[in-house]
């Protein structure tokens, strides 16, 4: 059995605390009115002139694109006249969201790594690998995150569909009824069905996860020779996995592709799926080096980690193929509202957009190329924070553009979430890995694990 | 010097993994292995040496790297510029999204046709080459193994017979 080191506890609870002080300060500081906004943006410009003349470029390259989402049917006239107006409004409200927009980055990012290692260990469970028994209990103890990450979710998509934010414009009615692209999708974009959506996707997800610990444990207790549990988990696995594939694609589209409604992308439910497995497998590996180098898990050699390498790896040239085949079709055709997409991204978000392929893809491929490498802790380690750090820029490109435009900088807000939610998740996840015995027993494969040589 | 090896035959390949085992702990010297399809773990229960053949594959892949980036290079941007995708820039860079799937191919290409090639020049094996194995069911559904013969005769031969083999024979060595 596992005990929660003291320490460790003490670590997360700082973290959390450091992040609840950040959180507070980043929607403390958050403009209230227009004059408010001007003054702050006009105050970072002061501050260094040469700088001015680029942000402001930037600025009216952005407010352009915005204007080709809604121009297309309000009077050219009257917006030019209310120019300065509605871009004062439109500042401000990218200002106040910036908050927001920080909090959902973190709380998605969390959420997605307990998501991605139930979609893991399900196909673990579905595929019977032989491999991966002795780490079954760390990825349930990862998973043991999805209740609360869900809660946390819901809530804040409940609150951002009762306008106490402006992350979704296809929520504003004001911006719909401008806007017949929109009007369009309304019957799929609409509050109340988004919220019955996600209620689906979180209860299916979470009724999994619930069942197979459950039958899990029971698995531990069962008389020798009886599998019964096994075999039940086997069967809501594949079940599930099913499920999941289709409610993923469909949760992305909701939660994140929807924040730019306009545009679209086929294989946008991969790309996330891309970016959950591989962050999973890689704190799956991180909490195993953890717990191994706290004496437990003496089973886990480096074959298993060898294994979990290898996925690291592999899922890393999985998500850059996604990556640059969405990149390359809409970069290839130039249809102006697609491309709208990588313009926003490629002027206002350069150092993130292409650093995170530095962090996410070369990175990773040339370190962990080695066979002898994969096997080395500190390699596995280094380059795990490495990934994990990078697939949270990720989650920021996906979601900032759309909501804070090119106002975003990582401040206090967005580093406050981030150690919240890191906080949270360490908290989470130890305390459910010291609920139960760290290896499983009764599990029919388990001997096939113990002696398993990559 | 004339020495005399042990041909074993084997009519399964976890059997011949463990006697390889058994063997190899008896400290008997073992010439080759030869079985009809890739025995897991078999390289390492006999002690052979690494393969170097993924240090070859990254060379072979930069290689195919450099050249695709030379041939994409001259062919759609110095011989004869080529407007892509409606935006004539002219410049590598800034086309470089188009030529990336060329140059992934060029170097998956050259890694995997070279590594091939290495390791039949490795394996000593080219067209027309006389078979080597001596026994030709060993490509079909048999597992030989040639064990050298040192000291005591017949302590080895127990040894084989009590491994599992189904039949056991002594050779010359032609080859020492």
């Amino acid at each position: 059995m596992y005990t929660f080191a003291q320490r460790l506890k003490i670590t997360a609870f700082a973290l959390m605390g450091l992040g609840v002080i950040g959180l507070a300060i980043g929607f403390m500081t958050a403009p209230s009115t227009v004059e408010e906004a001007q003054a702050m943006v006009a105050d970072a410009h002061g501050e260094h002139e040469e700088k001015h003349e680029t942000v402001s470029q930037g600025e009216e390259k952005h407010h352009e694109t915005q204007d080709d989402h809604t121009a297309a049917n309000t009077h050219v006239d009257a917006h030019e006249e209310h120019h300065d107006d509605a871009h004062g409004k439109h500042l401000l409200h990218q200002l106040q969201n910036k908050p927001w927009a920080a909090l959902y980055v973190a709380a998605f990012f969390f959420f997605m790594i307990a998501l991605g290692t139930l979609a893991f260990y399900a196909i673990q469970r579905a595929a019977q690998a032989g491999w991966s028994i002795l780490l079954y209990r760390v990825m349930e103890g990862i998973t043991a995150y999805l209740v609360p990450g869900s809660i946390i979710i819901y809530v804040f998509l409940v609150l951002t569909g009762l306008h106490a934010n402006h992350l979704f414009v296809w929520m504003d009615a004001e911006t719909v009824a401008h806007d017949e692209i929109i009007q369009g999708k309304v019957g799929y974009l609409n509050v109340p069905f988004f919220l019955i959506r996600a209620a689906i996707y979180l209860l299916g997800w979470n009724a999994y996860r619930y069942f197979s610990r459950r039958f899990s444990l029971a698995q531990d207790h069962a008389k020798a020779g009886d599998i019964s549990n096994h075999k039940k988990n086997f069967r809501i696995s594949a079940a599930f996995l099913v499920f999941f594939f289709v409610t993923e694609s469909m949760m992305s589209w909701d939660w994140i592709m929807s924040l730019d409604p306009h545009w679209f992308s086929t294989l946008f439910g991969w790309y996330v799926l891309a970016s959950m497995l591989v962050t999973a497998v890689t704190v799956i590996a991180l909490v195993s080096i953890y717990l191994k180098s706290k004496g437990y898990l003496p089973k886990l050699t480096h074959n298993h980690l060898h294994d979990l390498a290898k996925f690291m790896f592999g899922l890393s040239v999985f998500w850059t193929y996604l990556w640059f085949s969405q990149f390359m079709l809409i970069w290839y055709s130039n249809i102006p509202e697609e491309v709208t997409y990588f313009l926003t991204r490629i002027d206002d978000y350069n150092l993130p957009f292409f650093g995170m392929v530095a962090m996410n893809f070369i990175f990773p491929l040339l370190i962990l190329m080695s066979s002898d490498y994969k096997r080395s802790n500190w390699i596995i380690v280094m380059a795990g924070i490495i990934i994990i750090l990078g697939h949270y820029v990720d989650i920021f490109n996906m979601i900032m553009p759309a909501t804070v435009g090119d106002q975003w900088f990582i401040g206090w807000a967005e580093i406050g979430a981030f150690l919240f939610f890191a906080g949270l998740f360490i908290y989470v996840v130890f305390n459910a890995l010291s609920k139960a015995p760290l290896e499983t027993s009764g599990d029919p494969y388990l001997g096939e694990s113990e002696r398993f040589v990559y | 010097m004339s020495s005399k090896l042990v041909h074993a035959v084997y009519d399964d390949d976890d059997t011949l993994l463990h006697a390889v085992k058994d063997v190899k702990k008896a400290d008997y010297h073992i010439e080759e292995v030869f079985t009809p399809f890739p025995v897991h773990g078999l390289d390492h229960a006999m002690g052979l040496a690494g393969t170097r053949i993924a240090v070859a594959a990254f060379l072979y892949g930069i290689l195919g790297f450099s050249v695709a980036l030379t041939m994409i290079n001259h062919i759609m941007i110095e011989d004869w510029p080529q407007n892509i995708g409606g935006k004539p820039s002219f410049t590598f860079m800034e086309n470089l999204p188009a030529f990336v799937p060329v140059i992934f191919e060029m170097t998956v290409f050259f890694a995997a046709h070279l590594m091939v090639i290495t390791f039949y020049l490795r394996s000593k094996l080219w067209p027309f080459k006389k078979a080597e194995n001596p026994m030709p069911e060993t490509t079909d559904d048999k597992f030989l193994m040639q064990v050298a013969i040192q000291g005591d005769e017949k302590k080895l031969l127990t040894l084989l017979k009590k491994s599992g083999a189904i039949d056991i024979s002594i050779h010359e060595n032609h080859d020492a």
